[in-house]
Parts: structure tokens; sequence; C-alpha cells
């Protein structure tokens, strides 16, 4: 069941309870009215060498975790432990150390590198900051790793204007491989290129993974690349985790009724089937992440909602083996958990 | 930025590296096919040696008086004409472009220095944000003349005596110039560096763990260049022409001291009698602002690897 999950060893990155809230000012004077819960309460392990798929529709904070586990963002709270540090609270000196550990590939190629920078600038940007070595050996670690992205060498003094989105991606690559990282959050990497351009980047993120032993978190919102890719696959929904588990069993079984209605949206290439297939239509539109609903946050459009769905918040647990999930249809004690919210809500 | 890199001979065995080409080069070659610019260049370069040199060609003395030859049109002996003393124009403009030209390259580099650093620090830092630009609103609401007289009248007397009347005035005018025109400026790159603020790069700079002075010096910096270099070029012309006013007030450089905008509104009075006193420190003052500008248009443009290629 957990054959390709390497569940024996240890997490690489352990997230706990992590909750990102952006304030939001409004009035007059500018007072805190409230906040966006663009992450709330989502808890989550990597183990190493493998690959966490992070699926979900726009704006359900997706990016943010992403984010939030390498703290571009200060976290509102929980705790991110990556290669037993805690990165939620570290100094930020002690902060820096880490960086190399952890790197990140962003969505958008042409954004995430500066244009008035010369390609082997960019890629050699974190040698410069970390280290290492004198200029000569820097200049050959930037050729050796647009060697291993796949990028000429005689491009090293040019710019990125004159790339194409997917040669971009690689220099993004290369950027981050350049400090030997162990955990890369790749997010949504490959969203923004062509299909054909997008299976390159991919099967050159494993190629990697496999010579590397890299961990990714892959954000996306491309299930059947996610399909492809990952170990194990997390769906999100407003700022929550629904399900997580082995991606076989995810695609061939999904259990919450999110992921259900999610996976049914997947079109299907061959025309006689997709004709058959029943597809779980939502009604209604995402509640607003500063306003989410009481009780369970898929309650306003989950097709089997029930009445206490709609007042206590479900727990995120195992249900089976290695599946994770906040659900109450599956939460095998129905009748304690509604005492306990007797008591909870008392 | 970058530093040049060290260029590897290509004869070297075994590694064949290509022998990085310092990024300047490729700057002044897209600077030279600017034709604006490098025609702007060769003018504001004329202009300079011009001051610089002409005095210890053109040997009359600018404060020379020789009443008897005083309003006469060019000729041989005054190719530019003489004042109403008879004074010589041709050396008036000479020194007067000297101190013109001074004052208006250092009081623009002190308000492009000024309004740099207070823009980025607003833009970059969202804690001095307010403070900072209630700090410019302040400024950009007073009125300028005014509080440039009052600066003046302040300080002229203590600075005299320190620097000397001419060093002390050089002083008080490059100052009191650059710390009221800093204000366009800061604004403008404060809006930029917002908005670059939020771009992806600088995110993924932050990931790398990039501290934030190196952030603001490799990644916010080199992309405000183009409104900076806008503002420079401008900030000269101003300059100068503030001083002018200065000057015509009675304010800047004392009465005998020859600069560009003290000439002209001397010749004002003799507008009807000799017109051509009027042109020369114009047409001087007209040539640096507008080479000034081609210049920072191609440096601009020569500067954004974007448009290099082209």
């Amino acid at each position: 069941m957990l054959d390709d999950t390497p569940s024996k060893t240890k997490p690489l990155v352990a997230v706990d309870n992590l909750k990102m809230h952006f304030p939001i000012y409004g009035g007059l004077l500018r007072r805190r009215t409230g906040e966006v819960k663009a992450v709330d309460g989502v808890s989550f392990d990597i183990f190493e060498g493998e690959t966490l798929g992070l699926v979900g529709e726009s704006g359900c904070g997706k990016s943010t975790v992403g984010r939030a586990l390498l703290r571009l963002y200060e976290l509102t709270d929980g705790t991110v432990k990556i290669d037993d540090y805690d990165i939620a609270h570290a100094s930020p000196e002690a902060l820096r150390k880490m960086r190399p550990t952890m790197q990140m590939i962003f969505q958008d190629p042409q954004a995430s590198l500066n244009p008035r920078m010369t390609v082997a600038d960019i890629i050699g940007e974190p040698l410069r900051e970390h280290d290492t070595g004198s200029k000569l050996e820097r200049e050959d670690r930037v050729l050796e790793l647009m060697d291993q992205v796949g990028l000429n060498r005689d491009f090293a003094n040019r710019y990125p204007h004159e790339f194409s989105g997917g040669q971009r991606q690689r220099i993004g690559i290369a950027r981050a491989l350049a400090l030997n990282p162990k955990f890369i959050v790749c997010d949504e990497p490959i969203a923004a290129l062509d299909v054909s351009i997008q299976a390159q980047v991919v099967n050159l993120l494993e190629e990697l993974q496999d010579s590397l032993g890299l961990t990714y978190l892959f954000i996306s919102h491309d299930l059947s690349m996610v399909r492809h890719i990952a170990d194990r696959v997390a769906v999100m929904y407003l700022g929550r985790i629904v399900e997580l588990a082995p991606r076989e069993e995810i695609y061939s079984d999904p259990l919450h009724p999110y992921t259900k209605a999610l996976l049914s949206a997947v079109p299907e290439p061959d025309p006689s089937i997709e004709s058959k297939v029943e597809r779980v239509i939502l009604t209604g539109d995402v509640p607003s992440p500063s306003n989410p609903p009481k009780g369970c946050n898929f309650c306003t459009r989950c097709p089997s909602v029930m009445d206490v769905c709609k007042q206590i918040e479900p727990t995120f647990q195992e249900v089976r083996p290695g599946r994770y999930l906040a659900c109450h249809l599956f939460e095998d004690t129905a009748q304690i958990t509604d005492e306990s919210a007797a008591n909870g809500a008392g | 930025m970058t530093e040049p890199v060290p260029a590897t001979p290509i004869a070297e065995p075994v590694e064949i590296r290509k022998p990085a080409r310092s990024q300047w080069w490729d700057v002044w070659d897209q600077f030279r096919s600017h034709t604006g610019a490098f025609w702007g260049m060769v003018v504001f370069l004329i202009i300079v040696l011009a001051v610089l040199f002409g005095p210890f060609l053109w040997h009359i003395d600018p404060t020379y008086i020789d009443i008897r030859a005083r309003n006469q049109g060019p000729s041989l002996a005054h190719p530019m004409g003489t004042d109403q003393l008879g004074r010589d124009t041709f050396a008036r403009m000479m020194s007067g472009g000297r101190v013109s030209l001074a004052v208006g390259m250092t009081a623009m580099l002190l308000a492009l220095v000024l309004g740099t650093l207070i823009g980025v620090l607003a833009g970059y830092f969202k804690r001095l944000d307010g403070p900072l630009m209630r700090l410019t609103d302040l400024f950009l609401a007073l009125p300028l003349l005014p509080l440039l007289l009052v600066i003046i009248m302040l300080f002229r007397e203590v600075l005299s005596a320190r620097f000397g009347p001419e060093g002390g005035i050089f002083i008080l005018m490059v100052s009191a110039i650059g710390i009221t025109s800093w204000m366009q400026t800061a604004r403008i790159v404060r809006g930029d560096v917002l908005a670059l603020k939020e771009r992806e790069f600088v995110l993924a700079a932050r990931s790398i763990g990039t501290p934030n002075r190196r952030m603001v010096t490799r990644h916010v910096l080199p992309n405000v260049l183009s409104p900076i270099m806008v503002s420079a070029t401008l900030g000269i012309a101003t300059a100068i022409i503030t001083e002018s006013s200065l000057s015509f007030l009675g304010l800047g450089f004392p009465p005998d001291f020859p600069t560009w905008g003290r000439l002209l509104f001397d010749s004002v009075d003799y507008l009807q009698q000799s017109p051509a006193r009027v042109i020369w420190p114009g047409m001087a003052i007209s040539m640096t602002v507008l080479a000034v500008n081609y210049m920072g248009d191609g440096l601009r443009d020569a500067l954004d690897p974007r448009i290099r290629g082209r």
C-alpha cells in the first residue's frame, strides 16, 4: 500500500499547524478590521527524497504555504521544521545560514529573474551570498550548473530577456540548485510554460531529483502533472488541507467530496469515455478566506453535507494507513465527535 | 551590480572559457549608436573644455574694465562684444561657465543622492515610508524662493568668513539648491521601488538570503536607474536656472563675479541696445541643458539590457 512512499525514513520537512493570516486595514483610520486567513492550520510532513504534490484551486493558499515554508512571510502561528531546524522562529542571521538547505523555483520565470543581471550573475548570486570559493571556482560552478540544467555555456553572459520561457525556467532551476539544497519548493514551476516545454521542465526536475536526492514540494493546479511527478498528494481548499494520500490511492479512490469534484474535472482524452463520465459539479463560489464558514470550510458547497459539518470543524486525521482526511463522513466515531463538539462548543 | 569579470585569454589551454566582455563596453557601444546622445556628449565636452581651458588661451581678464570700449558688438578683439563697462563678454562667459557648470552638477548630484536615498528608504522599508514621505510633502509645500532667500541671508556671512567669499557662496548655493530640489526624485524613486519590491526576483533574492543592503544595491537600484537618470538630467538644468534667479535677485555670487545667470540678467537692461548680449549666456545655458538631456536619454537606454541589444 505504501510501496512508493518512503515513510520509513524521517521527515525532512515537518509542518505543524501552520497559519498565515494577512491583516486587512480599512476605515477612515486604517484600523485593522479583519484578516485574510490564507492558510489556516495546515500540518503535513515531507519525507526525504519524496515529492509532495500540493493541489487546489486558485486562491486556496497553495503558494502561501510554499512561501511560508521558506519563511518568505512571517508566520502567524505554527512551526516549520526543515532538517530539524525550526525555520519559523529562527533569528534572521540563523535563518540566513539555513537558506542553502531550502530553495524555491518560482512560477513566472520572467518575473523571477532580475532583468539587469546576466545569467552568470543570477545563477552565481547564491554562491556569492553564501561563501563560497574564489571567483574562478564560482564561475566554474555556474558553468557546471548550466550544464546540469541543459543550458548552453555560451549563454552565460546574456540577459534573461534573450531567452525563451523554458530556458528562463532552467535558469531559475539552476539558481535554486546552486547551493546544493535538500528541499526545493516548486511554486507552479510549469504553469507559465507551453505544454511541450512543461514536459521538458518536469523531466528535468525528475532527473535532478534522482541524481541529487532532492525533496520537492510541488505546487500546481495541473492535476495530471502532479499525478506524473508526485509521490503523495495533498489537496487544499480554502487555507486547509482536506486530504493527503499517496498518489495512486488519491487518484483511483478519492475520499473527500472536494477531491472527488476536483478529480472529476480532469478532462478525459478518449471522447467515448469522456461522454460517459459523470462530473461532480460544485455549485456556488469559494467563500471568502476573510470570513470562512463555521464548521467545515467546504460545507457551503459539499454535495454530501450533514448537519454536523455546519457546526464543527472536522479534524485532520489518519483514516487509513497513510491517508489523512478532514471530513465528518469518514470520522468513524460520529457520535463521539458530536459529544466532543457539544463540549467544545459549550 | 556586477564586477567586470577578468578576461581570460582565449589561447588558454584545455578549458575554453569565453573571455567575458565587460558589460561597460556594451553600454559604451549602445551609447555611441544613440545619435542624440553622442552629439549631446560632443557638445557638452566642447562646452566643458572651453570653460576649463579657454581662460588659459584667452588672456583678457573677465573683470578688466575698459570704459572706452563699452557696449561694443562682436569684433575680432572681442568675439562676443563687451558689456556696459567694457568688460570682454567672451572671457566672462568662460569664467561664468565654470561656476554655473560646477554649481549645476554639484547641486544635481546632491539632490540626486538625497532623493534616491530617501526614495529607496521610503519605498523599501515600510516603517520609514510614512515619516519620510511626509517630510517630502513638507519640503514640496514650502515656497522655495523665499526659503532660499532666508537660507542665504542666514548663512552667507558665516560661510564666507569660513571658506572665503567665493568658496563660501559656492557651498551655500550648492547645498541650498540641492536640499530644495530632491523631492521629485524621491517621490518617483519611491513609487518605482514599491512596485519593484513585489516582483518575484526580489522574493527569489530573499529566499537566497540576500541581506537588505545588497538587495537594494543589486536588485533595486539598477532597476530604478531610468527615472534617476531622467531626473538627473533635468536637475542640472533646474540647478543652473535656480542659480541664475538667485544671482538676479542679488543673493547669489557677488555682482562682479560672473556666472551665466548673472550675465543673462545683467544684459536684460541693455536688451534694446545690444540684444546679442542676452543671446550668448542664454544659448550657453540652453545648449548645456539640451546636451545633458540627450546624454541622459542615451545613458538610460544604454544601461537597460533589454534595449541595448537593438
